[in-house]
């Protein structure tokens, strides 16, 4: 669940925080500047993320939907406590991110990475049972005459076959490994899963068979998923939520279904049109290239390629608000109707 | 869109690379003759050096002044030197002091490389700064003239010289564990192990240091000829282990001075050398072809 929707939804007697909370979260890195010379130091900040609101209840899923180079990596790096972002406040269960990873292993055991690159996250001098196990035994969460019960029992929910446990990862295909990256997300008994792009770059029949996977280890174990992907059939398959990124900023959120039936903001409404069919990552969405995140467009930072855009798009920055039920859109002229009442009236 | 269910792992490829890895690894022997002959030429040194007492027709430093400069003959196949030892038993043991020296003294090379490799590696900063530049200094000289340098301060014998030539091959290992440390912490595997909370030193010790150990084994295999060469180099110099140690490099420097009219003096340890060094390397390099990941994915 996203944004305010936590709030009327939540049951009044048990306020619990949702699990993740990013509240106007910058990330800004230094980079050289553009045409420097050689011996020129000077630096620029490039705003990765800008001022991103976003709010992910337990038990949601959530796709994370936008271009490359729109943050989508970035924002994942701030909720997973590898970086402090640079401004703003990211909240995992009411505490700032970093002091929960850097307090003891709770987080890092709720918390668990498929990484998109899952080959390479996975160690090659170690079987798939090691693999497996490391985090068993770093955890704690079998006894050591178990391990091998539950590796096996692992390697069996993920749908890999039984002997694989004595092979290296460098002997599997893609799906195999990625389905051993999950086993292993899996091992820690995690509440939440954060997937960059974990089924792309497979044939079809594969990526069905992942997402079928997917969602049922999401329903059977309540899982909160956080899955990043440039596909949105799989977004629609697997997750409720959406939320809609461009240049470092969430233009819109809400349910999939919604979202994608009667977009709002008129990015999304044009990722929606250039993905006519499903299941195929989103082509050129739009005319134009997407502007360097070193030279915002003054005002909506959309306003370059708007369809829709005005007179006013040009002057002020739209901040991601409220919009009907459970959505929200950082756009000044959204286009449902729903959302133009919505808009008259703030 | 039609979806299968996750419980039919049926429709998974079979278990094949396994298999093929195992027949790979089986016919090694008949892919690589070279690799074969030079293997088996190796382990040939190898054990006349263990049973070199069995082996070998003579004591390598009794002298006979009744036998002085013979040419090979029935009773001294390889003939004999100046003083009269048998240049066969000579040779024989020297294999022994051949590969004592090379082998110890590439351990000390490989260990000293790996923990200064590893130190500049992980460190960064002005700690990696030093080290490299200490390592560069190292390089900048070739190991003899290294080793003959150690040799000035250590003194002569077979327990300085391996001394010697460990250290004066530390920089080359040191050089390429770093690389490879440098190379594997920016791994995804190694953020994936931080990710789960592991200590970073437990976080080098099973997932850097494992990914390193492999290279750096194989480039022991490798370094060992070099590092007989240079200890045969001493011992040509007249510096390196002391007469009458029966070493290579001492015997052809002392067959030097006859050589025009008893080659064999020189000619019979030089070739005993050379063709160690020539099937060390092949050896070596058969290893590393067999078990560098990258090589196999190039080729
Ligand atoms: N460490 C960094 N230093 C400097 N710039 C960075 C860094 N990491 C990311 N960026 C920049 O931030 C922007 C967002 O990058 P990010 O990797 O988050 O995009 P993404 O949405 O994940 O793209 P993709 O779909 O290609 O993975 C890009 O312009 C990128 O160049
Ligand atoms: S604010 Fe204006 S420019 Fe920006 S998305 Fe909305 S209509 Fe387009
Ligand atoms: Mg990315």
């Amino acid at each position: 669940m996203i944004m305010s929707q936590t709030q009327t939804k939540r049951p009044s007697t048990a306020p619990t925080p949702p699990v993740f909370e990013l509240i106007e979260v910058e990330q800004e890195f230094s980079v050289p500047q553009p045409g420097r010379s050689l011996f020129n130091r000077d630096t620029v900040g490039l705003k990765a993320l800008d001022g991103v609101r976003l709010s992910i209840a337990q038990g949601a899923s959530l796709a994370l939907v936008g271009e490359s180079g729109s943050g989508k990596s970035t924002l994942l790096r701030v909720l997973l406590g590898l970086d402090a972002p640079s401004g703003g406040r990211a909240l995992y269960r009411g505490k700032p991110i970093r002091e929960a990873r850097a307090r003891g292993t709770g987080f890092a055991r709720d918390v668990a990475m498929v990484y998109q690159d899952a080959r390479g996250s996975l160690d090659p001098r170690m079987t798939v049972g090691q693999l497996i196990a490391e985090p068993l035994r770093h955890f704690n969460i079998v006894r050591k005459g178990e391990e091998a019960a539950r590796v096996a029992q692992l390697i069996d929910r993920v749908g890999l076959p039984t002997d694989a446990a004595s092979r290296y990862p460098s002997g599997l295909s893609g799906g195999q490994v990625r389905r051993v990256a999950i086993a292993r997300a899996l091992a820690s008994e995690p509440s939440v899963l954060v997937a960059d792009e974990a089924v792309s770059g497979l044939d079809v029949s594969t990526q069905a068979q992942l997402l079928t996977l997917l969602r049922s280890l999401q329903r059977d174990m309540g899982l909160t998923l956080v899955f990043i992907t440039h596909d949105l059939g799989v977004a629609s398959y697997l997750c409720e939520e959406i939320a809609i990124m461009y240049l470092g900023r969430i233009v819109e959120t809400g349910p999939t279904d919604a979202v994608l039936d009667t977009p709002a903001h008129p990015y999304s409404a044009a990722l929606r049109a250039a993905a006519p069919r499903f299941f195929e990552p989103i082509p050129e969405p739009l005319p134009g290239e997407i502007p360097s995140p070193l030279d915002l467009p003054n005002g909506c930072r959309f306003s370059s390629r708007c369809p829709a855009a005005q007179e006013d798009c040009r002057l002020r920055d739209p901040q991601l608000g409220q919009q009907g039920a459970g959505r929200a859109v950082a756009c000044l002229h959204p286009l449902t109707s729903t959302g133009a009442q919505a808009s008259e009236t703030r | 869109m039609s979806i299968q269910t996750p419980d039919a792992p049926t429709a998974l490829p079979p278990a094949e690379p396994p298999k093929k890895a195992k027949t790979g690894r089986r016919s090694i022997f008949l892919r690589r003759p070279f690799f074969t002959i030079a293997l088996i030429v190796a382990a040939g040194y190898v054990l006349a050096a263990i049973f070199a007492p069995y082996v070998a027709p003579y004591d390598p430093v009794m002298q006979d002044i009744n036998a002085m400069m013979q040419a090979p003959s029935m009773a001294h196949l390889l003939g004999t030197d100046s003083y009269g030892q048998d240049i066969l038993s000579r040779v024989i043991y020297g294999a022994r002091y051949a590969l004592i020296i090379g082998i110890f003294s590439v351990l000390i090379g490989a260990a000293g490389g790996l923990v200064i490799g590893l130190a500049a590696g992980l460190s960064g900063g002005w700690l990696e700064w030093a080290l490299m530049r200490l390592i560069d200094s190292i390089l900048a000289l070739p190991s003899l003239i290294l080793a003959v340098a150690f040799i000035a301060i250590l003194g002569q014998g077979v327990d300085k010289v391996v001394v010697a030539v460990g250290l004066s091959m530390i920089g080359p290992f040191a050089r390429t564990v770093r690389a490879d440390v440098m190379q594997v912490r920016v791994q995804l595997f190694v953020e994936a192990a931080t990710l789960m909370s592991i200590p970073y030193l437990k976080v080098i010790w099973r997932h850097v240091l494992p990914n390193v150990i492999f290279p750096l084994a194989v480039q022991v295999t490798i370094r060992i000829s070099e590092a007989i060469l240079v200890s045969s180099s001493l011992s040509f110099l007249g510096i390196g282990v002391t007469p009458p140690t029966p070493d290579w490099g001492l015997m052809i420097a002392e067959g030097r001075a006859f050589v025009s009219f008893a080659a064999w003096m020189s000619a019979m340890p030089g070739f005993a050398l050379a063709l160690l060094l020539i099937a060390l390397s092949i050896v070596g390099d058969g290893i590393r072809e067999e078990f560098d990941p990258k090589l196999r994915r190039g080729a």
